[in-house]
């Protein structure tokens, strides 16, 4: 894997979404513009597009580094290059693909993994950032086929619905479930507040991470 | 994404050195706090730097450290940690409001204070004074979260929920850079899109923001942040306070009152400040307070409704001081 150089997802030029003034939507304008943009009202269409500026990069000449991964307790040495994101390496490189794409902008939450415990977007982190970084996603939650309590909450509670936020949800909750012993329904949502669940499923998700809460403290 | 070049710096002087050298070799450079910012902008191509400065990996800037005369915070906290710290309830607070636990387990002080505009025009490539044309499209445009004080040539809000908090509490700023360090206060760091509509503070390519200094406060001093957004998390604010108060029972004896989400910079109410010392805080007085926040307000065509929310998120502030 170490020397497969494979494109971005989109094919070696990943870039913003068009900004043709002449073929842009409204809807165009509003997916690609910043986490606050919330508007009712339509908006002009003058903006030239950044893409157009970036070159077609060289692929020969694209910088790499040798980085060391610690995933879900595996050590994995992987040359990654400079600009790949965490959740290109954990999905393209090492096959991980339990980590979801929703964004790729810090707005969704679905490729929430843990960074030496701690949640963190993984499409908003270079890889090489994660350099020497204990990484843990969905697929290492289960230990011996065996579902952790969370996951099994999960199940018993109706936490996914399509499922596409799940993996996330489940790995925010469980660092809360980590650092918080029998968390009510209030923590846990202030825990989960950056995972969005497009279903809105977010009563059963609650449920099923304050029920995962009263197993793991035996309050229940 | 664009080829970019990753350099981890171990320290500060690392970082910048191993700036200098790049620009040297005529690359553009961009530090990288935790990036929650930076990323994006890389992305969405209104960020093209050649070389990446990782101050992820920098040891020497991340602590808190107290003394006699006040309190040294490294600009490498993580906002998380920032949150959890006890300086001061409007810095805990104003940490513990930005983005999700998501970006705060990564982002940086110092990268707060830095990141750069989330005007949807510069966002989007829009070639405006921010990204070095020479017009801006939202004076005429989509204003609805623009600036209503410090506006011209750019209407931007300054985004950062950290700066008005650490001017707030007279923090200075310490600058790192080829000539050493350098310390400035929140005025002489801050500046008006009329003083240079290309950035937001002084900030010399290959200098960094390597952390602040906040004096030490009389021990009746409170200290809060209120922060409304257009919904309830993961966001930036349509209109913030941080209030800093000195308080004899519920005579105000020094107040220090700053504005985020409505200004190009950090914006510091001076007279609600001075007409508040000596006064108690009654609701009356309060309610004047807030009239006088807005009185040099300048709305733009759609961002009207700012005016009043900012009336009522400094009367709501300073109920909520005198509360306590
Ligand atoms: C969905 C979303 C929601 C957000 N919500 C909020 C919010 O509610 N409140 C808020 O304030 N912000 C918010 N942000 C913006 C940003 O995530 C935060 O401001 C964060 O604190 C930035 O810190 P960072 O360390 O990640 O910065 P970075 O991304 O590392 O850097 C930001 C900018 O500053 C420069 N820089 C970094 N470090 C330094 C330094 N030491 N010296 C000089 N320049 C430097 C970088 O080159 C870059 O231009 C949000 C972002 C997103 C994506
Ligand atoms: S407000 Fe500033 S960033 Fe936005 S369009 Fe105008 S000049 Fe550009
Ligand atoms: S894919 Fe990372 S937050 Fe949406
Ligand atoms: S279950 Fe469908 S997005 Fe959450």
């Amino acid at each position: 894997m170490g020397d497969t150089k494979k494109p971005d997802k989109d094919g070696g030029t990943s870039t913003p979404r068009p900004l043709n003034p002449k073929q842009q939507s409204r809807r165009d304008f509003l997916e690609g513009a910043g986490a606050t943009a919330v508007v009712t009202t339509a908006v002009p269409v003058l903006g030239i597009s950044a893409a157009n500026a970036q070159q077609a990069d060289n692929a020969a000449s694209v910088p790499t580094t040798s980085i060391r991964l610690t995933v879900n307790g595996v050590s994995h040495s992987v040359d990654v290059e400079d600009r790949w994101t965490l959740v290109e390496v954990l999905r393209d490189q090492l096959d991980l693909t339990g980590t979801k794409i929703g964004c790729d902008r810090s707005e969704c939450g679905a490729c929430t993994v843990l960074m030496n415990g701690a949640p963190v977007y993984s499409c908003s982190q270079l890889a090489v950032w994660a350099d020497g970084a204990e990484i843990t996603t969905v697929e290492g939650l289960a230990q011996n086929g065996q579902l952790s309590t969370l996951q099994q909450a999960f199940v018993d509670n109706n936490g996914p619905q399509c499922g596409f936020c799940t993996p996330g949800q489940l790995m925010t909750a469980t660092a809360l479930l980590n650092n918080t012993q029998s968390p009510d329904s209030d923590e846990v949502r202030s825990a989960l507040v950056g995972n969005l669940c497009r279903c809105s499923n977010y009563n059963a998700i609650v449920e099923a991470v304050v029920s995962a809460g009263e197993k793991l403290g035996g309050v229940a | 994404m664009k080829t970019l070049i990753n350099i981890n710096a171990s320290s500060i002087s690392d970082a910048v050195a191993a700036a200098q050298q790049a620009l040297g070799n005529g690359q553009s450079i961009a530090f990288s706090g935790g990036g929650t910012d930076l990323l994006q902008q890389i992305k969405d191509g209104t960020d093209r730097s050649d070389v990446i400065i990782n101050l992820r990996t920098v040891t020497d800037a991340n602590q808190i450290t107290s003394n006699g005369s006040g309190t040294a915070i490294g600009g490498l906290i993580t906002l998380t940690d920032l949150s959890a710290s006890d300086v001061s309830a409007v810095l805990a607070e104003a940490a513990a409001s930005v983005g999700t636990p998501q970006i705060r387990n990564v982002a940086t002080l110092s990268g707060n204070v830095t990141q750069r505009p989330w005007c949807w025009y510069y966002r989007n490539g829009f070639n405006c004074y921010k990204s070095g044309g020479n017009e801006c499209f939202s004076v005429v445009g989509e204003n609805q979260q623009h600036a209503i004080f410090g506006g011209g040539p750019s209407f931007i809000v300054h985004p950062s929920d950290i700066a008005p908090a650490l001017v707030a509490l007279n923090a200075s700023f310490i600058v790192s850079g080829p000539a050493g360090e350098r310390s400035l206060s929140a005025q002489e760091f801050f500046v008006l899109p009329s003083q240079n509509p290309l950035q937001e503070n002084v900030l010399a390519p290959g200098e960094l923001l390597s952390g602040v200094n906040i004096p030490s406060a009389p021990s009746n001093t409170v200290s809060t942040y209120h922060k409304i957004m257009d919904r309830e998390a993961w966001t930036h604010a349509e209109v913030s306070v941080a209030a800093v108060l000195t308080l004899a029972g519920n005579r105000v004896e020094a107040a220090s009152i700053v504005l985020g989400g409505v200004a190009t910079i950090p914006w510091k109410l001076d007279a609600v400040e001075s007409f508040l010392v000596g006064k108690e805080l009654t609701e009356a007085v309060v309610r004047e307070a807030g009239a006088l926040a807005v009185a040099n307000a300048q709305p733009l065509a759609k961002n009207g409704h700012k005016v009043p929310m900012t009336s009522a998120a400094v009367e709501r502030t300073l109920m909520s001081l005198a509360a306590v």
